[in-house]
């Protein structure tokens, strides 16, 4: 009876927690495998979402990350309330969910032992999205920067502005670029990394005005959502349309790098800054 | 059309019809007709000034409301329409060009809707593409170059969703506006004439001073989209506009908007005559604000201005 027993061994080993399936080529990756190469599929290259701390993880030198503002949180200045809760409940409930105030991450590390500040957007967050809080983050980080003369880093991660706080949130577009605009007055490097997905009201501020703008493979990258152009031109779109790949033939990204050598590509590109 | 404004319309058809009744001018007719006409205008008072958000949307997109392309005539002269982005194209959905308001000279800048379907399909509506922005930006550099002040008039039901716009790179254009707009060494004043839809709207609407009609609207995302996402259900458009606060009042609360210009009773589509004497009246008034402001100033005062816009806690 050897080989029964052995076989259900097999079959409970093969319990949904220990496979991921890729959610674009669909092949079963064991879950430590997929972790082990950050969170993409070994099988496709697909580059799947990860936290704004295993981000800062991958990115600066071990020890280095100093946060900056965590303690800004959202408020819910419209009284927004949507078919299912109140916006403040929404976000309380995110907060304990995530462990996050808000839907960035800033702060201060090395990269390779060449000081940074990085803003790390987290999707968990209400889709990323861009807030009042996440455009002040944004904002002072950019501060930070201009004031000291380091290099910003914005990893963007986001569905775009956040509609629960209205006009505020479109705001935050012009806030954060206003911030960004005056990096050019004292030469202070701004590099933008687009991950998946940045689209909407982020796409259309920071994340697309980068001295050098690097995207992740296989990203979503857009202003308009799919449905919406398909819905006005009543046409199928392409396949890789919106991709990090489409943005590169068309002129809108410096370079595609793979999470795995993300870090070396931001130290070499900013290896070039010789001020 | 809002239901008030049908209402209104009917008694305004009654009254015509009464009108033609009494082409002989008995004296007990026009009476009747002067009493029937001072009720229709305190029934229009009261009506208008209780609009709903909804309602307000409704006289935003109004196919009669005064565009862009009025306000040119009314309120400026000596219009000169600058084209092309210099890139790829001459967009007609987004116009500028230099202009003169009470003799001083302007760069005049705006979303170009229509008012039939021949000229919105020539105008996409007043939806920009890439090329849109991207001239709007020459002409703003070139206000910058010459010294004269930047006025944009905002009303589109945002930028255009298509295609060949996300492959020239719609983000990136409005993007580049808002990080130059924020820089532009010369007073830039916006006003917010009919639709400010999204970033669309913001992509020419970064200033010193933004302005607002009455009835028009100013939002994130229109109402019908946010109710399609947050209530699946694009039904809920009406329960939207209420929640996105999206009119002139509530934008002036939250510290968006610096000024509301009133528009004549029923809205601007009824007295294109008055609507143009106000915004000129409050033009004239804003650029003599900013007369004698330093570019240092200028730019400092924006930048103050768009780091305090937000709402959170500490």
């Amino acid at each position: 009876m050897a080989w029964f027993s052995k076989s259900k061994k097999r079959t409970e080993n093969r319990s949904a927690d220990i496979w991921i399936k890729c959610p674009r080529c669909g092949n079963h990756i064991f879950r430590e495998d997929w972790h082990n190469n950050l969170n993409v599929c070994p099988k496709c290259n697909y580059h799947s979402k990860i936290t704004s701390y295993e981000r800062i993880g991958l990115i600066l030198d071990s020890g280095t990350f100093e946060e900056l503002n965590i303690s800004i949180y959202p408020a819910d200045p419209l009284k927004f309330t949507d078919a299912k809760e109140s916006y403040a409940v929404k976000v309380e409930n995110t907060r304990k969910k995530t462990g996050l105030n808000e839907a960035i991450v800033t702060g201060t590390g090395k990269i390779n032992g060449l000081k940074v500040v990085v803003a790390v957007m987290d999707f968990r967050f209400m889709g990323g999205s861009l807030g009042s809080g996440t455009g002040e983050k944004i904002l002072l980080a950019s501060n930070y920067s201009y004031e000291k003369k380091i290099p910003l880093i914005i990893f963007s991660a986001s569905g775009g502005a956040r509609m629960h706080e209205g006009i505020l949130s479109l705001m935050q577009m012009a806030k954060t670029c206003a911030g960004i605009s005056r990096l050019d007055e004292r030469k202070v490097p701004f590099i933008s990394v687009l991950t998946d997905p940045t689209t909407g009201g982020v796409s259309a501020s920071f994340a697309t005005v980068g001295d050098i703008n690097i995207a992740e493979p296989g990203a979503v990258i857009g202003f308009a959502g799919r449905r919406v152009i398909e819905n006005t031109i009543k046409q199928k779109l392409p396949d890789d349309f919106q991709t990090s790949e489409y943005l590169l033939e068309h002129g809108f990204v410096d370079l595609i790098a793979n999470r795995s050598s993300m870090k070396n590509t931001l130290y070499q590109v900013l290896s070039f800054y010789n001020r | 059309m809002p239901k008030k404004e049908t209402s209104v319309s009917e008694m305004e058809k009654m009254l015509e019809k009464l009108r033609n009744m009494t082409e002989a001018q008995d004296e007990e007719f026009s009476d009747q007709i002067s009493k029937l006409e001072k009720m229709i205008d305190s029934r229009k008072e009261i009506e208008f000034s209780n609009l709903t958000p909804w309602e307000t949307v409704q006289i935003a997109r109004h196919h009669q409301r005064p565009v862009f392309a009025d306000y040119i005539t009314l309120v400026f002269t000596d219009f000169i329409e600058l084209h092309g982005d210099r890139r790829f194209a001459d967009d007609r959905g987004l116009i500028g060009g230099f202009a003169r308001i009470d003799g001083a000279p302007v760069m005049l800048i705006g979303h170009n809707k229509g008012k039939n379907v021949s000229e919105n399909v020539e105008r996409n509506f007043g939806m920009a593409k890439p090329e849109g922005y991207r001239k709007a930006l020459r002409l703003m550099k070139l206000a910058e170059k010459y010294n004269v002040p930047i006025i944009s008039f905002i009303d589109t039901p945002g930028a255009f969703p298509g295609l060949e716009a996300e492959e020239r790179g719609q983000a990136e254009a409005i993007a580049r506006n808002l990080v130059e707009m924020a820089q532009i060494k010369v007073p830039i004043i916006c006003v917010v004439s009919g639709e400010g839809g999204s970033g669309g709207a913001l992509g020419i609407g970064v200033g010193d001073s933004i302005l607002m009609l009455s009835h028009s609207i100013y939002s994130v995302i229109s109402p019908e989209g946010c109710a399609s996402i947050i209530w699946r259900d694009g039904a809920m458009a009406e329960k939207a506009a209420e929640a996105l606060k999206i009119t002139a009042g509530p934008l002036k609360e939250l510290g968006i908007v610096d000024e509301i210009i009133e528009e004549p009773t029923g809205g601007a589509h009824n007295d294109y005559a008055a609507i143009s004497r106000s915004v000129q009246k409050i033009l004239i008034k804003y650029l003599k604000k900013y007369k004698g402001y330093s570019e240092s100033k200028i730019i400092k005062q924006r930048f103050e201005k768009y780091s305090k816009i937000g709402v959170f806690n500490k």
